[in-house]
């Protein structure tokens, strides 16, 4: 077989695996930004922060990261219900989330980076577990196990937050509360402690999906920055608030970034977001599954 | 230190306007100026260089984030088009003056923001707020990946020993050009304030649908907005390869620059020209000392969480509180 085509389907097929795990980054966005209006722009932050979790819970700990995050997940759970009440007290309740609630994020984002800087050290942190390095060989391409994992945890994770959404009593009130609000309150439900579950859940998938990063690829306190552009890319390709949508777009702008790094050079990566961001909000800014 | 707080007092005396101010903001920093190089002190200059830049950076964000409204976190991209415009004129024309590369780097700061606005300001502000996050990712990956400019090594500039014009030190140079630009990026913010320029971009910032209904030309202000905002923002990246004499994308593309740029006008007030003055000379200042007293990790946590801490107890910022004691 042509060594070049080989490299294009090993492309590909890494590309969706990435994708699938650029999915479980989105989530928590196409929560809080998709269905409560929440520009949380700290986001990356967060799933840092469960990167480092799932570390100190490898290395201190020797649990398994996915576990480790797992255990973590209340924790996370309340950090988001907590901001979600300092976001509503100053920014949401005096209508001022644009210039000042942003600015808090952005804050928020910069604050946890110097934070984590001056716990751990600029150096790349990774993680040990069993299914780090190993890859399954199916002939025409290989399934790098560092990759199936967090595109399986990603794949349950998106797809029961789906089932909770349209299944549950508090689910559908969440979807509610992302059409109109008013309505909610109508039918004698506190919208806002609806959103602040909904945003409690949001940090959450964070835990997880931090913990997906650092068996992917090495951290450092910095590369948070590089996901921004990522996650709002995919959530508004994915038309905002549209799970299957964005599950779509991660996957192509995983393949688009996979196919860039093959043949370009990884370094040329991250500029691919962007791109994919820009023509999206000049062309079609409602995305594709967009309402 | 002192003698810029007093420039505000002076300046916000009733009575002046336009050419007044603009000569008051003149005789300020040749008198500035002066002061220091009576003190002759080089770390005085170099201290005072960053307080002057931020001023230029925090007056140029607040032209668009606190006069439209429209939250530009891209700051980085834009402060790094103008220091690394410089570094790759002054290694095509080495003769080149920097008054010059400065233009340029500022022209080029203001077309990409024009452009980056023409394809997002069209949608909620949010959008382009999302837009100028990531362009500072991109234009750190194209940066990284031009070797003609260092690409992930960084770029040395020979800084010259003696100031052209003036003779002394060549920081002494740097910091006069930053104060210029001080004067003409605090001049302008007023003349936009008090012209119908300045309305139309409250208007935008107070009810946009119902400025556009109005007659308003929002989309052509909003580009004006972020054209001279950018603009600004490159003048005041492109002394920096002379100031720093190394430039890596990593540190140019810090993103202290963007949290102190957007903090200091949150923290001093983003209702006028003053606030941004005020917010870099208290923390600027404030950082210079705890890097000396303290360390250097410290002082770059303490514009985020003073902006935070700002904007939940005090949104107007300190020229805010002020205003509401007179009342």
């Amino acid at each position: 077989m042509d060594g070049s085509a080989n490299l294009l389907i090993n492309a590909i097929v890494s590309g969706l695996l990435l994708g699938g795990f650029y999915a479980a980054v989105s989530v928590g966005i196409a929560i809080s930004f998709g269905l409560l209006d929440i520009v949380n722009i700290a986001h990356p932050a967060f799933i840092l922060l469960g990167s480092y979790a799932a570390f100190v819970g490898n290395t201190v700990f020797g649990i398994d990261p996915i576990l480790s995050s797992v255990i973590a997940l209340p924790v996370f759970y309340l950090l988001g219900m907590l901001s979600y009440q300092v976001y509503y007290v100053a920014f949401e309740r005096r209508d001022d989330q644009s210039l000042r609630g942003l600015s808090f994020f952005f804050g928020l984002l910069f604050i946890t980076e110097v934070v984590l800087v001056l716990t751990f050290g600029v150096d790349y942190r990774t993680v040990q577990a069993p299914y780090i390095g190993p890859s399954i060989s199916l002939g025409l391409f290989d399934l790098p196990l560092r990759l199936l994992v967090p595109f399986l945890v990603a794949m349950v994770m998106v797809v029961g937050l789906q089932i909770f959404l349209s299944r549950t009593f508090i689910g559908r009130a969440v979807q509610a509360v992302a059409q109109d609000q008013g309505a909610l309150r109508l039918m004698a439900a506190d919208p806002v402690k609806i959103k602040r579950i909904a945003f409690g859940l949001s940090i959450a998938t964070a835990a997880l999906a931090g913990a997906c990063l650092i068996i992917i690829q090495p951290v450092e306190p910095s590369i948070g920055r590089e996901y921004i552009g990522r996650v709002f890319a995919i959530v508004v390709l994915g038309g905002l608030g549209s799970f299957p949508g964005m599950v779509i777009a991660a996957m192509t702008l995983g393949i688009a970034e996979s196919l860039t790094a093959t043949f370009f050079g990884p370094s040329w990566a991250p500029a691919v977001a962007f791109g994919i961001l820009l023509i999206t909000l000049a062309v079609r800014p409602s995305g594709i599954l967009g309402r | 230190m002192a003698s810029l707080v007093d420039k505000t007092a002076v300046a916000a005396a009733p009575g002046l306007r336009g050419l007044p101010f603009t000569l008051v903001l003149i005789a300020i920093g040749v008198a500035i100026f002066a002061i220091g190089r009576w003190y002759n002190n080089s770390y005085a200059f170099f201290m005072a260089y960053v307080v002057a830049q931020y001023i230029v950076l925090g007056t140029a964000w607040n032209i668009l984030g606190g006069y439209t409204g429209y939250v530009n976190f891209g700051v980085t991209a834009f402060f790094a088009i103008g220091a690394y415009s410089t570094v790759v004129l002054h290694k095509l024309i080495p003769a080149m003056p920097l008054p010059v590369m400065i233009l340029i780097g500022g022209s080029l700061a203001g077309l990409v923001g024009i452009g980056t606005g023409y394809l997002t300001l069209r949608l909620r502000g949010v959008f382009f707020s999302i837009a100028t996050l990531a362009l500072a990712v991109v234009v750190q990956t194209l940066i990284t990946n031009w070797d003609f400019v260092g690409g992930a090594r960084g770029a040395y500039v020979l800084r010259p020993r003696v100031a052209p014009l003036i003779g002394g030190e060549y920081v002494q140079y740097l910091f006069l050009l930053m104060l210029g630009m001080c004067v003409i990026v605090l001049a302008t913010a007023r003349a936009i304030e008090r012209s119908a320029l300045g309305y139309g971009f409250a208007a935008i910032r107070d009810d946009e649908a119902a400025a556009e209904a109005s007659g308003v030309p929002t989309l052509r202000l909003k580009l004006i907005a972020t054209g001279l905002s950018g603009g600004f923002m490159g003048m005041a990246g492109a002394p920096l390869p002379f100031y720093v004499t190394y430039l890596d994308p990593a540190s140019g593309f810090s993103l202290n620059y963007a949290v102190n740029a957007i903090a200091m006008p949150l923290i001093g007030g983003t209702g006028s020209w003053l606030g941004p003055v005020i917010g870099a000379v208290l923390v600027g200042g404030l950082q210079e000392y705890l890097r000396v007293t303290i360390s250097s990790a410290v002082n770059v946590l303490v514009a985020g969480v003073l902006m935070v801490t700002f904007v939940i107890l005090a949104p107007q910022g300190i020229v805010g509180l002020f205003q509401k004691r007179k009342r």
